[in-house]
């Protein structure tokens, strides 16, 4: 079987490939899907330091997805309609610059996840399913009744946000950026699951009981995973946002916070590339499968199943001879 | 007399009308095993769930150190010196061997909150790991994956993790628990020599480690401690072998 770190390095030069492809011949399209790969994987590794390391089976990461949306949809609207945007005694303009507004996805879905994951950690099992689930509705709801910022009908962004240095409205720049957000975020993840931290938490996954009585508090390992993991989908949501340059309730919702957990099983839970090979091939099904009929969910059911059934490890499992997910 | 290590004070517990810990006072001192032994239903877990923090008494107190650590949870207790194994494996079985004791380390060193730095390299962490993995006899097997230890090593892993902490006081739960007779043996002759180093607090049904080890034992009946002596003294007691050793007073 082929070694893990060989799979993980064609899944990356696979992506990038197909973007520096279409480039050559002239397919901005492809560079677009291939974006849209990059940022669901983004989104999906986020989830798999909760799902993955931390056993966590959020069914509400669309959250973080819808608000990292919303802080550039936000943020945009002020500064294409020149308002300013007021919250309470503070007033502040608008924003087309993608550090800040990734800077402010980043910390608002990380408050948002210690918020949600103080409340919803002391549950496990379904329960903490539903909680999740329960937060992803409150604010998909919210989000419709915001007249303000579009309810139902979302924003649209008329011009993509800049980004020092490059030219963001060109294709494969753009996708560079994701890109190199992705492999930012597999570092982080790579580098905190061998960390103390890492070990600490996975531990927590399997034997919260022993965690506990080596004195440390499995709760606050999860909370910690859930806030990092948190503003990474958040992160994705940013970068989400801006490639369609809209953003709509539909980042909230309960759809999305399932396809992710489906395309990190599909790749391999608590792997690293798991969420990505999972996202490049969501996308591929979605896009081939989704011309041919609107019920290719179907496909993705069925190979879903047979993940499940078949190959626990996903595909990542599958490529490298690992039976199970995790080990 | 030695110094008093850990020690409860009139614990109670009761679930419904089922008084499940009545009244219980023992103690551990400084270099002694005082095992605890009892029918099956005595109350033997629950009162071990109380002394280690899973299970908050109704009523009395929970000391170590002559702290008092009723209000703490597990954690805590375990922070505050308490060293815990279980009657069941808890452990990793996903994670290395290595990784398995790593974890206590990481605990007694109490810094988890570390992002960056591979957890294998940290050299400090890592003898204070292999040093008991060697004291129990694991350390060539520190690389093998804990779901492929056999049941008696797994056993001896539970008491190397316990170990990292360094605690001030052992709780053991049915250390022997599923060991043949060899791996008893040699369990029962590590145990003897580790007294020194911190007491133990010894729940066990196997009675020759416990007849062989304890410095005192006390016997649960119902709920309560019907008898606490030495080992001699236990043998001779009527109210005991009506109760635990089945036979007619």
């Amino acid at each position: 079987m082929i070694p893990e770190r060989l799979v993980n390095l064609a899944i990356l030069a696979g992506l990038a490939g197909v973007a520096l492809w279409a480039l050559a011949v002239d397919t901005p399209f492809t560079i677009t899907l291939a974006t849209r790969a990059a940022i669901l994987a983004l989104a999906a590794v986020g989830l798999n330091i909760a799902l993955g390391i931390g056993g966590l089976v959020s069914l509400g990461h669309a959250v973080f997805f819808g608000l990292g949306g919303y802080a550039m949809g936000i943020l945009a609207y002020h500064a294409q309609t020149y308002t300013t945007l007021d919250l309470g005694p503070l007033s502040v303009t608008g924003s087309k610059s993608m550090p800040l507004i990734w800077l402010v996805a980043v910390v608002a879905s990380a408050l948002a996840a210690l918020l949600i994951g103080l409340l919803s950690l002391r549950t496990s099992g379904v329960y903490f399913i539903m909680i999740t689930l329960a937060f992803g509705q409150m604010f998909y709801y919210f989000a419709i009744s915001w007249g303000t910022y579009g309810g139902e009908d979302g924003l649209s962004i008329y011009v993509r946000n800049g980004f020092p240095g490059l030219n963001t409205l060109d294709p494969i720049q753009f996708f560079g950026l994701c890109f190199a957000l992705l492999c930012l975020a597999l570092l982080v993840y790579a580098r905190l699951r061998a960390a103390p931290f890492g070990l600490a938490l996975n531990a927590a996954r399997q034997v919260p009981a022993r965690v506990e009585t080596v004195g440390l508090s499995p709760l606050r390992l999860k909370l910690v995973a859930f806030v990092i993991s948190g503003a990474i989908t958040g992160l994705a949501g940013a970068l989400f946002a801006d490639l369609n340059r809209f953003v709509s309730p539909t980042m909230f919702s309960w759809q999305l916070s399932g396809e992710l957990i489906v395309l990190i099983v599909i790749g391999g839970v608590g792997r690293l590339m798991g969420p990505v090979i999972g996202a490049c091939l969501f996308v591929l099904l979605e896009h081939w499968l989704g011309a041919l009929t609107a019920f290719w969910h179907i496909w993705l059911g069925v190979i879903l199943l047979g993940i499940v059934l078949f190959a626990r490890g996903g595909i990542v499992g599958l490529l490298t001879g690992k039976a199970g997910p995790h080990v | 007399m030695s110094e008093l290590i850990l020690a409860t004070h009139n614990l109670s517990k009761s679930f419904g009308a089922l008084k499940a810990t009545d009244d219980v006072s023992i103690n551990l001192r400084a270099g002694e095993i005082h095992a605890l032994i009892g029918p099956n239903g005595a109350g033997k877990s629950t009162l071990i769930a109380q002394i280690s923090g899973g299970l908050r008494p109704d009523a009395g107190r929970v000391m170590l150190m002559g702290r008092d650590v009723t209000q703490y949870g597990t954690a805590t207790r375990a922070r505050a010196g308490l060293g815990r194994t279980f009657q069941i494996s808890a452990l990793a079985m996903e994670d290395s061997v290595l990784e398995n004791v790593l974890l206590g380390a990481l605990g007694a060193e109490g810094r988890p909150w570390r992002f960056w730095s591979r957890a294998t390299a940290d050299a400090e962490m890592r003898a204070r790991a292999m040093t008991a993995l060697e004291r129990v006899g694991l350390a060539d097997d520190h690389d093998k994956r804990t779901a492929e230890l056999s049941h008696g090593q797994r056993r001896q892993l539970e008491v190397a993790v316990a170990l990292t902490l360094s605690p001030r006081a052992f709780l053991m739960d049915e250390p022997m628990a599923g060991l043949g007779a060899g791996g008893s043996k040699r369990l029962t002759g590590f145990l003897d020599g580790l007294r020194e180093e911190a007491p133990i607090l010894l729940v066990e049904h196997d009675m020759d480690a416990v007849f062989a080890l304890a410095d005192r034992i006390s016997v649960l009946a119902s709920g309560r401690v019907i008898a606490t002596g030495t080992v001699a003294e236990i043998r001779a007691d009527r109210a005991v072998r009506t109760a635990y050793l089945g036979e007619d007073a």
